[in-house]
């Protein structure tokens, strides 16, 4: 008897302890960022971090002002956006509530598929094929920009955009289908205006998800974007993006240095920037619950 | 007598192989309550909802025979099914309102059928919710969602949604199964009010609701239309062996 009530005991704390490991991990990697990478503002304040024009890590004096990977992460994330919301929400609404359901099923393979694609593949297939096509079709003198960056980032975040909206579509209850079908809504009507509304929680999560994905996305960024770290006047110019510049430079540092210490900071701005997007992901996926 | 509204002739359906309802002739009169009676899986929920062509949204689903629902052939080449389902509403066994706000549950159906402005919206949420005795509840909070209100409340509002797109038919499916007794018996003295504008088809499994709301009842059993006639001589004097049994609660 005794020892059963051990047994249980000990096995409860092992659940215990998988369950706040992840927290424990999250907690440390952040505690560590934050070691390595604060260092940096006894030199330069963090408004001059945040907002100064220039990133000339190397040269003398350094000047360590990331917002031109800031504006560069930014416009690479809204362009990948632009293209991949609706064509995501577009094709989540198609494979729930129109596709026949065999097509649906091979729809959704391909997806999954697409999501398997190791980024440096994506990379390297837009920076071989998409990037000579963006320079011969606007005539520039690079076609390694942003824009290439933006596509190729929207089909990384268009599988977690369709899965998990057409989640959130298939999850909306019958029932309403019935009641708007019954009053004499068309297929459309009862799909736009009841399902994709009962739904739209979900979606917003799903699109924010899908952000978090590009914006955290280092590899494949730094193959197509041509890592000028200017700041962009067009979507048709270079950017580097806050990921690539610490991919980059991170094996030139001097451990414990001053551009350590930025590439760390520039991290916790990362770690920052995902944390909220998931954070509003997830009050938007509990209200879909509700 | 007065007008049919619904006539089926030896209609038969079929889900895949499995047929559902066998050569069920019936005339439903206007402006009076119909019960479709019988024990579960006797295709009377089926029935009903020929009525509307909702059995089209199953995979599966053929008939044969012919249904005519106010004077047209509901399966004939020419059939509008939004018309069709805009003059024959539908009230489901659980509550269904969308989620969305109260007013916007009750325009939903204007918007998709009228190109009415706005302004008559207000007034046309107004009729429609006092004609369900629901005005002078939710008059202040139109605009909360209509999933906050009580089941009873909710199924008001899904009748006051149908209204509002000026039906001439309401089918019912079990529309007070998750109501307790007294939100049924309201729902039913609703029903005796709207009788006199619109003609109401109730499925429902209680016979004492048959018996006190109706003044049609067809008795079904296994896919056949046993007996059909007025509610009080089905309930008192049944000609059908089949019906007697039910009724007494012999089976069911």
């Amino acid at each position: 008897m005794h020892l059963r009530k051990v047994k249980e005991f000990i096995i409860e704390r092992m659940i215990f302890l998988s369950g706040i490991m992840s927290i424990i991990i999250v907690a440390l990697i952040f505690i560590f960022l934050l070691k390595e990478g604060l260092s940096i503002f006894w030199r330069v304040p963090i408004s001059d971090f945040l907002f100064a024009r220039n990133w000339y890590p190397i040269s003398d004096p350094p000047q360590f002002g990331i917002l031109p990977l800031i504006l560069g992460s930014i416009l690479v994330t809204a362009g990948a956006g632009v293209i991949s919301i609706p064509i995501g929400i577009a094709s989540a609404l198609f494979i729930a509530e129109i596709a026949p359901r065999k097509t649906k099923e091979v729809l959704k393979a391909g997806i999954e598929l697409l999501a398997a694609i190791p980024s440096v593949v994506i990379g390297f297939i837009g920076m071989v094929t998409l990037g000579p096509f963006i320079k011969d079709l606007f005539h520039l003198s690079t076609g390694l920009t942003a824009l290439s960056g933006s596509i190729t980032l929207a089909f990384m975040a268009m599988p977690t955009i369709v899965s998990i909206a057409e989640d959130a579509i298939t999850a909306v209850p019958r029932q309403y289908r019935d009641a708007a079908i019954a009053m004499g809504a068309t297929k459309w009507q009862t799909t736009w205006r009841i399902v994709a509304h009962a739904a739209r929680p979900g979606m917003v999560a799903a699109v924010m998800l899908g952000i978090g994905r590009v914006i955290g996305e280092t590899m494949a960024v730094m193959m197509v974007t041509g890592n000028a770290a200017l700041i962009p006047h067009s979507i048709l110019q270079p950017v580097r993006t806050l990921t690539a510049t610490v991919a980059a430079e991170m094996g030139e540092t001097v451990q414990g240095g001053e551009h350590y210490a930025a590439l760390f900071a520039i991290g916790i701005v990362l770690f920052i920037i995902t944390f909220l997007i998931n954070g509003v992901a997830d009050i938007y996926l509990h209200k879909t619950k509700k | 007598m007065k007008k049919l509204i619904i006539e089926t002739r030896h209609l038969d359906l079929f889900y895949g192989s499995f047929q559902a309802l066998t050569d069920i002739n019936l005339g439903i009169e206007e402006k009076n309550i119909t019960a479709l009676i019988g024990p579960s899986g006797c295709g009377k929920s089926t029935l009903v909802r020929v009525f509307n062509r909702m059995n089209d949204t199953i995979e599966g689903v053929h008939t044969n025979g012919e249904v005519e629902v106010l004077g047209e052939n509901i399966f004939g080449p020419e059939a509008d099914l939004i018309a069709l389902r805009q003059k024959v509403g539908m009230v489901f066994q659980r509550p269904n309102p969308f989620p969305l706000s109260v007013y916007e549950n009750i325009t939903f159906g204007l918007e998709i059928h009228h190109s009415r402005s706005k302004k008559e919206f207000g007034e046309m949420v107004e009729q429609s919710l006092t004609d369900v005795m629901l005005w002078n509840d939710l008059k202040d909070r139109l605009d909360r969602s209509a999933l906050r209100l009580s089941l009873e409340q909710q199924q008001r509002l899904c009748i006051a949604r149908v209204l509002a797109m000026k039906p001439q038919i309401i089918l019912m499916d079990e529309p007070c199964s998750a109501l307790d007794p007294i939100a049924t018996l309201r729902i039913e003295e609703l029903m005796q009010e709207l009788k006199r504008n619109y003609s109401i088809v109730i499925v429902t499994h209680n016979m004492q609701q048959a018996a006190r709301a109706s003044d049609y009842t067809a008795f079904m059993y296994l896919g056949n239309l046993i007996e059909f006639g007025n509610t009080k001589s089905i309930f008192t004097k049944p000609v059908q062996k089949k019906t007697e049994e039910y009724i007494t609660g012999r089976f069911g």
